[in-house]
């Protein structure tokens, strides 16, 4: 039987009653496996994030259920934790404190005070950011910032870990270099992630399944497909590989071809 | 050049620095006290001129810790009085006002609700609760105190609520992902996010606590700041109300910095970037 980790079942999202109301999803069902990388593609708008925060149990679905081992999920939790956009760090705390206030909350009874404080570090040092502690959001640059909200997400040793466009904002050296990070704690950690991005070439090199999503309103799951690239991935070597080339034509060819198609339809 | 010379040039342009915020204020303090010693020099002047006024003051100007007993008291304990009152009427409103104004800015409807409430209550004139609050306690003293807290808490219960009203949604977002509860809450996320909120309300709330207390104190009597310009103004001695004039703006302004100072000292990094 298949490894039933992460399960989404018939999830809709309704926003709005009456003459304002919107769909947004329709139907979404998706199983992910245990330290399987799913990446959700799709144009801005078509409700990905709010998939996203459902799963995150942020937005409540209107209908449909989102179980994570066996267990429904109802409300926000440290197992799903968020990367978010906008890195939402708290910009009074410094970067070392960010991190220790979920590793405080998380393992508030788990870990004595010395463990949390190495837990702390140990995440720090995994997104390379021990040598800007001590320092306050304010005073890092926002691919610094990303990584201190991906230590943070880490640091609560999630059973999934929740990327909500996390390099959007980002310049492409600076994006191109998170990814490879990523890869890397991902491959260490062996960590369950769903990303959502609207970047191709990102969702092909990170991620073992792709969904796509058609446009909405009452957006749905378009088409997955299967990355079967193995790992470790570098970047360079995948330029003319051809399985990289083919998901790379599949998914793009689905973002400008058949997503509209689906619209008219 | 040496380090010598370096550090010569260093201490120059800092002095420089210096005297250009010092230096106008200075000139323009005395240009004003020439102009106001040239309007007031004529024998049938109303007000004394500057010269006069240093002169009839110099005993409370040297001697502010005299006390004779009764209200007859140097000027230091006049202030101190003051300083007192507001310093208990001002602290209960900055907490009780905060904890309102959290509670308010939590709740759409509680917003909704008490908002044109305190819009109406926030413009009533400090001194028009006095009466209601000398009928209420029957005492002096626990009614100016009361005063400077019902003038001084409006802003506070405004300015905390929409500072927490806006907190940004990210920010509530983390929140609910680490399931702080709500002690945990209020203590590293409102407080912090709505800081700069708080002291704006706070300051508001500093500077009318202290245009209220002398307004009070003049009507309750004691003693206090206000009593003495009162009591001064019934011995006809003009010079002192002066004085005391300059007091109560000096130290006006020191509550207003000092206030600012910890806002400004507590609410670093809370500008989000």
């Amino acid at each position: 039987m298949k490894d039933e980790y992460l399960k989404i079942e018939h999830v809709c999202k309704t926003f709005g009653a009456g003459e304002a109301r919107s769909e947004v999803l329709r139907d979404i069902s998706l199983d992910v496996a245990r330290g399987e990388y799913i990446a959700i593609i799709g144009h801005s708008g078509c409700g990905k994030s709010t998939l996203l925060n459902i799963v995150a149990g942020l937005t409540e679905s209107s209908s449909g259920y989102v179980f994570l081992e066996g267990r429904e999920v109802h409300q926000p939790g440290p197992d799903r934790a968020v990367v978010f956009q906008n890195h939402s760090l708290l910009p009074w705390l410094t970067v070392y404190d960010n991190v220790r206030l979920a590793v405080d909350k998380v393992f508030a009874a788990g870990k004595s005070k010395a463990e949390r404080h190495e837990w702390t570090l140990r995440n720090l040092e995994l997104t390379h950011m021990t040598h800007a502690m001590a320092k306050r959001p304010g005073e890092i640059s926002g691919g610094m910032k990303q990584r201190v909200g991906i230590a943070r997400a880490l640091a609560m040793s999630p059973k999934v870990l929740l990327l909500d466009e996390p390099f959007g904002a980002l310049d492409a050296l600076t994006r191109a270099h998170l990814q490879d990070e990523v890869m890397k704690i991902h491959a260490e950690l062996g960590n369950t992630v769903m990303m959502i991005t609207h970047d191709v070439d990102e969702a092909v090199l990170l991620s073992d399944r792709i969904v796509m999503m058609t446009n909405g309103p009452a957006a749905h799951i378009g088409e997955i497909h299967d990355v079967r690239l193995s790992r470790p991935r570098n970047r360079l070597e995948l330029i003319g590989d051809a399985t990289y080339l083919e998901a790379r034509s599949r998914v793009l060819e689905f973002l400008h071809k058949k997503s509209h198609y689906v619209e008219a339809a | 050049m040496t380090p010598a010379q370096l550090r010569l040039r260093r201490v120059q342009a800092r002095a420089g620095h210096v005297a250009g915020i010092v230096l106008p204020p200075v000139v323009m303090l005395g240009l004003l006290g020439v102009v106001w010693q040239v309007l007031c020099s004529s024998p049938d002047a109303s007000l004394p001129p500057p010269t006069k006024v240093l002169a009839d003051t110099h005993e409370l100007i040297t001697r502010p810790f005299y006390d004779n007993g009764g209200n007859d008291k140097g000027l230091f304990w006049h202030l101190l009085a003051s300083l007192k009152r507001v310093a208990l009427g001002y602290s209960l409103a900055a907490t009780i006002g905060i904890a309102l104004g959290a509670l308010i800015g939590g709740s759409k409807w509680a917003m909704r609700a008490l908002d044109p409430l305190f819009q109406v209550l926030r413009t009533i004139p400090p001194l028009a609760w006095l009466p209601l609050s000398l009928a209420a306690f029957r005492d002096g003293q626990p009614s100016a105190i009361f005063v400077i807290f019902i003038t001084a808490i409006w802003p506070v219960i405004i300015n905390t609520a929409v500072g927490i009203r806006n907190i940004p949604q990210d920010y509530r977002n983390v929140a609910k992902v680490l399931r702080l509860n709500g002690a945990e809450f209020f203590t590293t996320i409102m407080l912090p996010a709505a800081a700069p909120y708080i002291f704006t309300g706070l300051r508001i709330g500093i500077g009318l606590s202290w245009l209220a207390i002398v307004a009070a104190e003049m009507l309750i009597g004691g003693v206090g700041i206000g009593f003495f310009i009162w009591d001064a103004w019934n011995s006809s001695l003009i010079s002192d109300i002066i004085l005391a004039l300059v007091y109560v703006g000096v130290i006006g302004f020191l509550l207003d910095r000092l206030v600012a100072m910890t806002g400004k000292f507590v609410g670093r990094g809370t500008v989000s970037v």
